[in-house]
């Protein structure tokens, strides 16, 4: 099993979609909300995915195929 | 010995040790090093700091390390420039340059990895890492090299080889990875968790924010032990902004300078301003972007610290600007030909930040204002190289001196 931290964002449609439900239902991962901010066409969750490693990633790409941007919930890392 | 206590949270101000740790377990919320306060307000004084060594090492009683562990390249205490000629040509009263392009490995980053280093080696770490496409990247090798650790540093495989060059010659380990610069993001955001590796800007970020406050100390010292009225600094991550405004809100508290405000200017690029966007935009939500422009230093799209920074501007009165890359091209022109300083395009963005700072009236140009300075240029020669001065080429005798010399421009710009 693994634990991923992850933020993920959403813009125009993708921020009424149920994305973090369906997550749960379609893939073998826990999802647990840590902190989010969601106005009417942009928002933001940080979230805690627990699951097998190979699931937890099937599951981002899924997430990235339906408009939501996946990023480490430290931000980027690569710095100049 | 040092004053760090533990580490606490920075939404929900929980406290965890002084561990390799950078995200809080409950809220997911950044961790920040906290200090004992009244230890500190005992023993610091201008004496005690003006007795210390010339680099940041004199401001140790004010950072998380313990002396035994400093790694030390004597990184800091870089100029402080005057800059009459350059303020008189943006219509300024009294302009200073803080030139960390002095630094060992010619960037600000050896402020952030001298103290990454250090805690790392005082945590017990004997690999130092990190994820970069230049200064970063740099100065982790020679702090590794300086401190006999190992290094490894993971850039994206299509890195031109003259910035692998300032790494490579420190003789790191070199990861080049075969994917989109997120598919680095993510490798090493999950390498930090399952490796024992310090990645000095991410599981040991916490440690490696506090260096930048050193900038402020230096600034307030230099200026005669007050701080500007007005400061302009480039935003990458928006870390280096909101700490050079923390480290003059803590000379302030230990009463090392006056109580003044001081008014904070946030510099990016247009080609990458998530932070400069959200200003203008008046909300503190940030939208990621896809960095494209010249200003490779500054190119975060996500930025882990940008809703600080945006608080930050918004305690201070302050301010964001987003130029092109045309204007940090003669940003970087302007503070050469004026003041003799060669920056990078980092520095390019902040001049041509701070030219549109005046031209908004989000600065007072009759205020002291600092301008921070944080690269060298050339790591960044290709952004400037068909923008300078080219060669009058002559044979070697007088009269072809004279005939080519009379034909060239720059012969009305040379005296005597």
């Amino acid at each position: 099993m693994a634990t991923r931290r992850v933020r993920f964002t959403f813009e125009g449609d993708a921020v009424t979609e149920p994305i973090i439900y369906l997550l749960g239902r379609e893939f073998e991962v826990v999802t647990n909300i840590r902190m989010a901010d969601v106005e009417q066409d942009f928002g933001w969750v940080v979230l805690e995915l627990d699951g097998s490693h190979d699931e937890i990633d099937r599951a981002l790409a899924w997430v990235e195929e339906h408009g939501v941007r996946v990023d480490p919930v430290a931000g980027d890392v690569v710095e100049g | 010995m040092t004053y760090a206590t533990s580490l606490t949270c920075r939404e929900c101000s929980r406290e965890f040790p002084l561990d390799p740790l950078h995200v809080c377990d409950f809220c997911f919320g950044p961790l920040e090093v906290a200090y004992d306060h009244d230890g500190i307000q005992s023993k610091i004084s201008r004496e005690r700091i003006e007795s210390g060594p010339r680099s940041i090492w004199r401001y140790k009683d004010l950072l998380p390390v313990d002396d035994e562990f400093i790694v030390d390249l004597n990184v800091g205490w870089t100029p402080l420039l005057r800059a009459d000629r350059l303020a008189e040509q943006l219509g300024m009263r009294e302009l200073y340059i803080k030139n960390d392009t002095c630094n060992p490995s010619w960037s600000f980053k050896d402020r952030v990895v001298a103290v990454a280093s250090s805690r790392a080696r005082q945590m017990g770490f004997q690999t130092l890492a990190c994820a970069s496409t230049g200064n970063l990247a740099n100065s982790v090798s020679a702090h590794a090299a300086r401190a006999g650790m190992d290094a490894i540093v993971f850039i994206p495989h299509d890195l031109e080889a003259g910035k692998v060059l300032g790494s490579a010659v420190y003789n790191p380990t070199i990861v080049a990875v075969n994917g989109s610069y997120d598919d680095v993001n993510r490798l090493c955001s999950e390498l930090a968790d399952n490796r024992q590796w310090a990645f000095v800007n991410i599981n040991v970020r916490p440690y490696y924010a506090e260096g930048s406050r050193t900038l402020a100390y230096e600034v307030a010292e230099q200026l005669g032990w007050r701080a500007p009225r007005q400061v302009v600094a480039p935003m990458a991550s928006g870390s280096l902004f909101t700490k050079i405004h923390k480290g003059f809100q803590e000379f302030q508290r230990y009463g090392l300078i006056e109580d003044t405000p001081i008014r904070m200017i946030g510099a990016q690029a247009e080609g990458c301003s998530p932070i400069t966007t959200a200003w203008r935009g008046g909300t503190t939500n940030i939208r990621p972007v896809k960095p494209d422009t010249i200003a490779k230093s500054l190119a975060i799209g996500n930025p882990a610290d940008g809703y600080y920074a945006l608080k930050t501007m918004k305690r201070t009165d302050g301010g964001a600007t987003g130029v092109s890359d045309a204007e940090v091209v003669e940003g970087i022109q302007l503070l050469a030909e004026y003041e003799g300083v060669f920056a990078e395009t980092a520095g390019g963005v902040t001049i041509a930040g701070l030219r549109q700072a005046i031209a908004t009236e989000q600065i007072d140009p009759d205020e002291t204002t600092v301008a921070f300075i944080t690269g060298g240029g050339l790591k960044t020669a290709d952004a400037i190289v068909e923008h300078v001065t080219q060669p009058i080429p002559v044979e070697g005798t007088l009269q072809s001196f004279e005939d080519a010399f009379a034909e060239a421009p720059q012969a009305a710009t040379v005296g005597g």
